[in-house]
């Protein structure tokens, strides 16, 4: 299963050799991005539709640069101004932007399972940026390619997620990206933020901050406070006080990761973000190349061919 | 089936090194030249023109690598992509003489990439092309400036480099094409 395809939706899509090929072939597209002509003509001729159903700044801007260094053509759509506002439905939003031939299909969606649905609706490759609280892989190699340089390798590195567990398909796309690289995964958050058998991913779970001094990175995630339609804490404040990741709760040498966009003061205090542990800069500089990558081992090669061979 | 004849052998192949890397200077007397291989073995022929001509310098030339890859013509006709190793070009291009090197020059495409690709990193004075082995059959206007060896070949040939840093031994050789072999 080393080559990744024909659709990238979920993390299980890949084995171990085929996230490293994608992070190794990233490595090089990180290269392409420091050129004068940040620019290679691998895509040429080719369409890249960005389908974007729910706000984003770092996805689909990425997606699109990542797209356009490869030279393909890029038409990027938002459901705010679409004909989604009069009501069409995304099976034939899917279908009407697939009569233009598109080599790939980047679809972000507020609910689970869209991306798989799109997938049985067009002949092009479907990429998953998002897909309600099931899974976001694009976001999770990043991680690891961000992790992976900095640590060299992930094998035996013990990563702590913390924060709302429950509603984040970053969480879950990281968990299964990370222990495949070889690390350990523990969650940690309020009881009413952890899904129950969560340990059935292969990772441990944790209800206080009292280990983290353990952890090797604490990767903290955003309050999803436009998921939340119940009361999943007694109140935001209180959240803070006992979960907050903040410069003093971080052990020296412990580095420091967010998938963004940052609640500042709620999931992270304002030092840690900006304390020299935080990696989440080099995590938006790694979008755009670790997207590359994923474009380039999804639509390069011919499908015939790679059936035949 | 004929087995494969050698072209090249080892001392062959130092001294046609040696003769390249002075032409490579007789014919650029300013010497602002740099050497960018092409992944892998003309890469690595690239380290030993910059080692040998370092040797005739006083300074060593900048040395770079290209991976064409993500340049190729072939990449929706390829059954998958291929693996690339990374590109090199830490010095500054322009006004610069660039000398591409490669093993085996033939169709020519694989050359037609090298120099889109350090187009991309800046406007060189000139480019120059360099190639241990001249086997024919072009398909696009490329020239060599520096051949190490005119070996005249039907298609139905492979022309086999060999490297130390990769087979073990220095030597070329003349076969015939894998797809015969397995025949």
């Amino acid at each position: 299963m080393t080559r990744l395809g024909p659709h990238l939706i979920s993390i299980d899509d890949l084995d171990r050799a085929g996230i490293e090929r994608v992070l190794d072939t990233a490595e090089r597209f990180a290269e392409v991005s420091g050129r004068e002509i940040k620019k290679v003509p691998a895509l040429r001729g080719r369409t890249v539709v960005n389908l974007f159903y729910e706000a984003s700044t770092r996805t689909s801007s990425s997606f699109e640069l990542a797209a356009k260094r490869l030279s393909a053509d890029v038409v990027s759509i938002r459901s705010a101004g679409s004909s989604v506002d009069k009501g069409e439905s995304l099976k034939d939003t899917v279908q009407t932007l697939s009569a233009y031939d598109p080599a790939a299909i980047v679809i972000r969606s507020p609910h689970a399972g869209a991306a798989q649905l799109v997938a049985g609706w067009t002949p092009a490759a479907v990429i998953n940026a998002g897909d309600g609280k099931h899974e976001h892989p694009t976001q999770a190699l990043l991680d690891a390619f961000t992790l992976r340089r900095r640590l060299g390798r992930l094998d035996g590195a013990r990563i702590w997620i913390v924060g709302d567990v429950l509603h984040s398909r970053v969480a879950r796309s990281n968990i299964l990206a990370l222990r495949r690289m070889g690390a350990s995964v523990t969650v940690c958050g309020p009881p009413t933020l952890i899904p129950r058998d969560i340990e059935a991913l292969g990772c441990d779970a944790a209800v206080t901050l009292d280990r983290l001094h353990e952890a090797d990175v604490v990767y903290v995630l955003r309050m999803q406070l436009e998921r939340m339609r119940d009361s999943f804490v007694p109140s935001l404040r209180e959240y803070a006080a006992r979960y907050q990741i903040t410069a003093g709760r971080l052990r020296p040498g412990q580095l420091l990761m967010h998938p963004g966009p940052v609640n500042r003061g709620i999931e992270l205090s304002a030092d840690a973000i900006d304390s020299d542990q935080a990696l989440i800069g080099d995590q938006v500089k790694a979008g755009v190349a670790v997207r590359m990558a994923v474009l380039y081992e999804l639509l390069v090669g011919s499908p015939v061919l790679a059936a035949v061979a | 089936m004929q087995a494969a004849t050698v072209v090249l052998d080892h001392d062959d192949m130092r001294r046609t090194l040696v003769r390249i890397a002075h032409e490579i200077i007789e014919k650029n007397p300013d010497g602002a030249i740099a050497l960018v291989g092409i992944h892998r073995r003309g890469a690595l022929l690239a380290q030993r023109l910059h080692a040998l001509t370092g040797e005739l310098l006083d300074t060593p030339v900048p040395l770079g690598f290209v991976d064409i890859s993500f340049y190729r013509d072939d990449l929706a006709i390829r059954p998958s992509a291929p693996i690339v190793h990374a590109t090199q070009l830490d010095f500054p291009i322009d006004g610069r003489t660039i000398v591409i090197v490669d093993d085996v020059l033939y169709t020519g495409r694989t050359v037609r990439a090298a120099v889109d690709e350090v187009f991309d990193y800046g406007r060189p004075a000139r480019v120059q092309l360099a190639a241990l082995v001249d086997r024919g059959h072009r398909e696009l206007p490329i020239r060599p400036d520096y051949v190490g060896k005119n070996l005249p070949t039907s298609q139905q040939e492979r022309v086999n480099v060999h490297v130390k840093e990769l087979d073990g031994r220095d030597e070329v050789t003349l076969g015939p094409a894998p797809q015969q072999r397995a025949a």
